[in-house]
């Protein structure tokens, strides 16, 4: 099935608008995501960062409208111009998979235990193009797992008799069955080796040279973020903090939970790196009890205040350069 | 705040104790079901322990009877007479201490064989600890009552007899449950140093398998318990329990055999299954209860 | 590609095939042991009577010494206790299984012609609670907590705590017998009316009219264990993140649940049937009994009075033989399902 609209490719791929996710629990409204913007263009790779719990999964879900039933949604959520949150089923089904496509996080349980790997990734391509031959199904199978870097043969094997860098490779290769214009990857590196996660990362960035997909990456380790991503978000308690390219977002933080994400990892070559002031004082924020102003306020080293009293806007410092601090360009 | 005392560590032990209780017990209090079954638990317990005060023991003795056959409620005999034209109310009420103490004692065997068997499986390494586990899964294979009429009708009828054979065809299921929580305590890290500390493995098992076995071994307990009433009540039927004794089985066995469905004595049929019916649901539920509230994967969240 | 090729022992067909040809030879291993402890059970608990067992199990039967000499031969009982063991697995296997006291017939005999109403029962009751349960619990873990599954979840729990004997004296005397103006439906006992040719049509129907109750009874008293755990492993595969995956490659939710979630679901029902088909078989027992159906139960039953020792005997192993056999079968069944067990 073609994608819904045929667009310039000016379009931006994602379009998220003032995005906002609450739960609903016992205790009161949780929000997981307030106010959030993002865009990605065809052939770009954005990085979402932040600690566990900033937010960044849900954001993640909202893309293709996954997140829990409970959950209460406001903004937009555009994907090739469709406004995924209001898109009759019939719409988003097309979306789902074929206009853009998720790989999870946890490889080995977002993949089905009694499916072989064949079959799963068979499953979404049968769904989206019933007209195909088995045989058409079963070659494009094999190139999708060849163009990760597997074995053909591999796709007899069910997911329990893969290693995890061998199950990661399956669910980039079940992302890309479809075509997708646009992969977001949560996590990808996680639970991985070094030396599995560079290979992951590799892979990763010669699909987008190759394919010219949009790509999201979303983790919580700058590095990994660093060395592919052409643009960098940084969400801190629900809120984007700080954007930029990745080269300014790592060498040049302004917002000073940035700069302590950056600061934890050190810089090869640059002695002095390994010196200075590292890591965070003080525990993640409670998202249902979060302070009045600056939801950094608590742990910031620079906190004065002014910055208890409202939270700080995201203001635009530069082209494509933003961030929420009122102390940004004090020195 | 208040004034600096130093506790033994005797001392705070017993009010972590205490508060961890307390905790359970607050638990336990919000699961609806499990408090209907407690109520419903104290009560039959309450009846089996003041029956001597609620009915006269003479209205068991047959030669004694005063009513009327198979006679219906009435408001001298509430439910009625059974074919003896004994009072069905007393046999009742004097019955729920047998199904009560046979089920309990029967639970006590089971669960000695049973713990014993799961902590040596599950504890020890190597080829007896592997057979114990082979005898304990071959049991379980059995069918109970088969197995439980073929024993009784070699051991004889009593009560005693009873409750050894279901204890003795009950044991396998407790013994896997122990077992598999002995080996996943049998990971855990504070046993580990206590081995490097040099404790000795009745120490070991002792002081800290057990105590953190405890817990799953109370909820199944519970649930063995209503097991073995119904086990009971099933040999009691099939007429091989104490020709003197009355016990809800026993009754429904008379029942049976008199023809009471076919008389429409529903008098005779109907009390003794609701209350074996109502104490092993009350032993189900807090079973079920304690089971949720101690092992945490289980609770959902509300 | 830009990537290296990762490599890790290839799964060919050949080696799906042994690993699952393993799997079958280890449980089928394992169920030839059970057998063999049922046998070793067996051949023990009546050795263990008080007095000659010679007297007993052959009691009012010989009037002369030779005979019971020649019974004492043919039994084994005056052999070492090793070679009685020999001589009791022979005779075992050879169907030679010892006299009814009662009936004063062999007991294989007995067994064979008690065989057929015993399997009809049971398997009719199996098939019935195994669908009849799942679908519930099924329904029951989609409407989590509606009204549907708190009233099933509360009438299967009451049908649990049940004798399952007792259900049936009720269902006797409330529909066979009637309750006051309605009339009885169903015959109150036994497998055949008198006037009917059992392997007529009408006989065949008549049958089945006996049999209605008695199936009923066992079916309502064993869907509750299938309802429950169906329900609960629902509920937990349903919380399974490879369900969202399937919901963002585009299946509806009605899809997903039912080709992925309850799908898994199953595995652990196929686990409960072994288990179960010890229950029924128990149940058989007190059902055929309450009945007065002619299959082995009631032959069980009825041999407590006496005791009738050899009946007892050849009723517990060939009960315990089709438990072991059943449960082979369901471990077999569930070694295709799940792959996971196989490697």
């Amino acid at each position: 099935m073609s994608p819904v609209m045929t667009q310039p490719t000016t379009e931006p791929l994602l379009d998220i608008r003032d995005l906002s996710v609450s739960y609903r629990t016992s205790e009161g409204m949780l929000p997981a995501v307030r106010g959030v913007d993002l865009r990605v263009s065809p052939g770009e790779v954005v990085g979402v960062a932040g600690e566990s719990g900033c937010g960044k999964s849900t954001l993640a879900s909202t893309v293709l409208r996954l997140q829990p039933q409970d959950a209460e949604v406001t903004g937009r959520v555009e994907v090739s111009g469709t406004d995924v949150l209001t898109a009759r089923w019939g719409d988003l089904r097309v979306l789902r998979w074929a206009e853009a496509s998720i790989v999870f996080q946890g490889a080995l349980h977002s993949l089905n235990p009694v499916h072989r790997v064949g079959e799963q990734i068979a499953e979404p391509i049968r769904l989206h193009e019933p007209e195909l031959a088995e045989a058409v199904v079963a070659g494009r199978v094999g190139a999708l797992l060849e163009q990760v870097g597997l074995p053909r043969e591999r796709e007899r094997a069910y997911p329990h008799q893969l290693s995890g860098g061998q199950r990661q490779r399956v669910m980039i290769a079940m992302a890309l069955a479809c075509r997708p214009r646009l992969v977001v990857a949560d996590e990808p590196t996680t639970a991985l080796d070094v030396m599995v996660q560079a290979q992951i990362l590799e892979l990763l960035s010669g699909l987008v040279r190759e394919l010219g997909v949009g790509l999201v990456i979303i983790s919580h380790d700058l590095s990994v973020l660093a060395g592919i991503c052409d643009r960098v978000a940084v969400m801190y308690a629900g809120r984007v903090v700080e954007t930029g390219t990745s080269e300014q977002v790592f060498t040049a933080p302004v917002h000073p939970y940035a700069r302590a994400l950056s600061g934890a990892f050190t810089r090869i070559g640059d002695p002095a790196s390994r010196y200075a002031p590292a890591g965070l004082a003080g525990d993640p924020p409670d998202l249902r009890d979060l302070p009045a102003g600056c939801s950094f306020a608590p742990r910031c080293p620079r906190v004065v205040d002014a910055c208890r009293s409202a939270e700080p806007a995201l203001l635009e410092l530069a082209e494509g350069r933003r961030a929420a601090c009122i102390r940004v360009g004090e020195p | 705040m208040t004034s600096t005392q130093t506790l033994t560590p005797a001392q705070v032990a017993r009010r972590r104790r205490t508060a961890s209780m307390k905790a359970t017990w607050r638990l336990l209090r919000a699961n609806r079901s499990g408090m209907v079954g407690l109520v419903l638990l104290v009560a039959f317990i309450l009846v089996a322990l003041l029956a001597p005060v609620l009915a006269d023991s003479q209205g068991l003795e047959v030669t004694r009877a005063t009513g009327g056959v198979l006679e219906p409620p009435s408001l001298h005999y509430p439910l009625g007479t059974d074919d003896n034209g004994r009072s069905i109310l007393t046999l009742l009420i004097w019955g729920s201490r047998i199904s009560l103490f046979v089920g309990l004692s029967a639970t006590v065997i089971s669960m000695v064989i049973g713990t014993f068997m799961g902590l040596m499986s599950g504890f020890f390494e190597g080829r007896s600890a592997a057979l114990l586990f082979r005898v304990t899964e071959w049991f379980l294979v059995i069918p109970f009552l088969p197995l439980a009429i073929v024993l009784a009708s070699v051991l004889g009828r009593s009560l005693l007899n009873i409750a050894i054979v279901i204890g003795v065809t009950s044991w396998p299921g407790t013994a896997l449950l122990i077992r598999s929580q002995t080996l996943s305590v049998k990971e855990r890290p504070y046993l580990e140093r206590a081995r490097v500390l040099g404790a000795g493995r009745w120490h070991q098992m002792t002081r800290h398998v057990l105590p953190n076995v405890m817990p799953m071994v109370f909820a199944n307990t519970t649930l063995t318990v209503a097991i073995a009433i119904l086990s009971e009540t099933t040999l009691s039927f099939l007429g091989l329990g104490d020709p003197t004794r009355v016990s809800w089985g026993s009754m429904l066995e008379d029942a049976f055999s008199v023809g009471a469905m076919t008389t429409g004595a529903w008098w005779f049929i109907v009390p003794p299954g609701v209350c074996v019916v109502l104490v092993v649901l009350a032993f189900t539920l807090v079973g079920q209860a304690l089971e949720e509230v101690l092992n945490p994967r289980l609770r959902r969240s509300s | 590609m830009t990537t290296t090729l990762v490599t890790a022992p290839t799964t060919s067909p050949v080696g799906r095939h042994r690993s699952y040809g393993r799997y079958l030879a280890g449980k089928i291993l394992g169920a030839v042991a059970s057998l063999f402890f049922v046998l070793v059970v067996n051949f023990f608990l009546f050795r263990v009577l008080p007095g000659d067992p010679a007297r007993t199990l052959g009691r009012g039967r010989f009037s002369s010494a030779a005979q019971l000499a020649e019974f004492r031969h043919t039994y084994g009982l005056d052999e070492s206790l090793p070679r009685q063991f020999v001589t009791f697995l022979h005779n075992t296997f050879t169907g030679q299984l010892g006299i009814s006291l009662r009936y004063r017939v062999p007991v294989g005999d007995l067994i064979w012609e008690r065989l057929w109403p015993t399997v009809m029962l049971v398997g009719t009751s199996t098939i019935l609670a195994t669908l009849i349960g799942v679908y519930i619990g099924m329904l029951g873990a989609w409407n989590r907590g509606g009204p549907f599954d708190r009233v099933s979840t509360g009438v299967t729990l009451t049908l649990y705590s049940m004798p399952e004997w007792w259900l049936g004296l009720l269902l006797i005397a409330g529909l066979a017998v009637g309750i006051g103006p309605l009339p009885g439906l169903f015959p109150t006992g036994g497998l055949h009316s008198t006037d009917v040719d059992p392997s007529s049509l009408k006989g065949v129907l008549d049958t089945a009219w006996h049999l209605t109750l008695p199936v009923i009874t066992l079916t309502l008293a064993y869907l509750a264990d299938y309802s429950l755990v169906m329900r609960s492993s629902l509920l937990d595969e349903l919380g399974e993140d490879y369900l969202l995956t399937a919901r963002a490659k585009g299946l509806r939710d009605i899809a997903v649940r039912r080709h992925h979630a309850v799908r898994n679901a199953l595995l652990p029902t196929t686990t409960i049937t072994a288990i179960n088909i010890g229950f029924v078989v128990s149940g058989a027992i007190t059902i055929e009994t309450v009945f007065s159906i002619p299959g082995l139960g009631l032959l069980s039953s009825e041999a407590l009075s006496i005791p009738d020792y050899w009946v007892l005997q050849g009723a517990f192993l060939v009960a315990s033989g089709a438990v072991i056999v059943a449960n082979l079968g369901a471990n077999l069944l569930y070694g295709l399902l799940d792959p996971r067990v196989r490697t």
